[in-house]
C-alpha cells in the first residue's frame, strides 16, 4: 500500500512540489499560483494552532480507559448528535483534523462517529448567511436540516459496511 | 504537570507528522484552484435531469477548497442556468468528499474507512440534493 508509511508523506510532498513548480511553469501562472498558496497558509495558521491545543487539550482530558469503557454505547442517539454538533463546531480545513481522529480511532471511537463528525463540518453557521444570500433561506435551512440528518444516516451504513467487511475478513 | 508535557510533546509530534502532508495538499488545491475557471463548468451540463447532478456530485468532489468558493461558483452556475440539484449536488460533495485529500485521509484513518466514507459520501450528495430541492420547492 502506497500510504502506509510516515515516509510515504515525505515522497507526496516532493512530488507535490515539483507538480506545482512544473505545472506553474508550463502554464505561466508559478506567481499567482505562490500569491494563492501564501494567502491560504495564512489563513490556516491561526487555525493550526488552534487544532494544536486541542490536540494537547484531548490527549490531556481524553482517556482510553474511558473510551473503552463507552465502546458498549456505540450507536447511541447522544454520540451521533454530538458527533454531529462537534463536526459543525469544529474550523479549519477536514485535512486539519485526521490526525485528531487517527488518534480517537486508535482509542476505540467507533467509525461512525467519526463518518459524522466529517460529514457535519460541511455545516458551517459562519457561512450560512452567505448561502442565504446565494440561494434564500427557505433552502439554506432544508438543505442544513437534510444535511444534519443524512450525517447520522451515512455514518450508521459506513459503520454497518465496515463491520461486514471485518466479519469477512474473519 | 508531567501529563501535560507529554500531551504537548504527543502534539508537537502529530502536527509535524502533518505538516508534510498539509503543504501537499495545500499546494495540490491551489493548482486546482489557479487553473480551472469558475465559469469552466456551465460548458459541462447539458440539462439530463440525472447526468447533471452526477456530474455536478463529481465535479465537487475533485476540487476542493472552502467552501465559500463552492457558493460562488453554484451561484454562477444557477445564472448559468444550471438546475438547482445539480448545484446542490455539487456544493455537497465539495464538502463531504474530498477526492485531493484520499491520500491523507488514507494514511491516518484507513484505506477502506476512506474508501466507504467518500463513496458513502459522493452517493448521498445526490440524495440529499434531490431531497432538498424537492422540500425547498414545495414549501415555496
Amino acid at each position: 500500500m502506497i500510504w502506509d508509511s510516515e515516509n510515504n508523506s515525505k515522497y507526496f510532498i516532493i512530488l507535490s512540489i515539483i507538480t506545482f513548480v512544473i505545472i506553474g511553469l508550463w502554464l505561466n501562472n508559478l506567481n499567482e499560483a505562490v500569491i494563492k498558496l501564501s494567502e491560504m497558509l495564512i489563513n490556516i495558521i491561526p487555525i493550526f494552532a488552534i487544532v494544536f491545543v486541542l490536540f494537547a487539550l484531548t490527549d490531556y482530558f481524553i482517556d482510553s480507559k474511558k473510551i473503552a469503557r463507552h465502546l458498549g454505547e456505540k450507536h447511541s442517539i447522544k454520540g451521533w448528535v454530538g458527533s454531529a454538533i462537534a463536526g459543525i463546531l469544529s474550523t479549519g480545513p477536514i485535512y486539519m483534523w485526521y490526525p485528531l481522529l487517527n488518534d480517537l480511532q486508535k482509542k476505540g471511537v467507533d467509525n461512525s462517529y467519526i463518518t459524522i463528525f466529517l460529514y457535519n463540518r460541511a455545516i458551517k453557521p459562519a457561512l450560512i448567511p452567505m448561502m442565504i444570500l446565494y440561494f434564500g433561506l427557505v433552502y439554506t435551512i432544508v438543505l442544513t436540516v437534510v444535511m444534519f440528518i443524512t450525517s447520522i444516516i451515512n455514518g450508521i451504513i459506513l459503520s454497518k459496511i465496515l463491520e461486514v467487511i471485518e466479519s469477512k475478513k474473519d | 504537570m508531567e501529563k501535560l508535557k507529554k500531551s504537548i510533546g504527543k502534539s508537537v509530534k502529530m502536527i509535524s507528522r502533518t505538516l508534510p502532508l498539509l503543504l501537499g495538499i495545500l499546494l495540490l488545491i491551489t493548482l486546482l484552484l489557479v487553473n480551472v475557471p469558475k465559469t469552466m463548468f456551465t460548458t459541462i451540463f447539458t440539462g439530463n435531469s440525472i447526468i447533471d447532478p452526477t456530474i455536478g456530485a463529481i465535479a465537487g468532489a475533485i476540487i476542493a477548497g472552502s467552501p465559500i468558493n463552492s457558493y460562488i461558483i453554484g451561484g454562477e452556475l444557477l445564472n448559468g442556468g444550471i438546475g438547482l440539484v445539480t448545484i446542490t449536488a455539487f456544493i455537497v460533495a465539495w464538502v463531504t468528499v474530498g477526492f485531493v485529500q484520499i491520500p491523507a485521509e488514507t494514511m491516518l484513518l484507513g484505506k477502506k474507512f476512506t474508501l466507504v466514507r467518500n463513496g458513502l459520501a459522493l452517493i448521498f450528495s445526490i440524495i440529499v440534493a434531490i431531497i432538498t430541492v424537492t422540500i425547498t420547492q414545495v414549501i415555496i
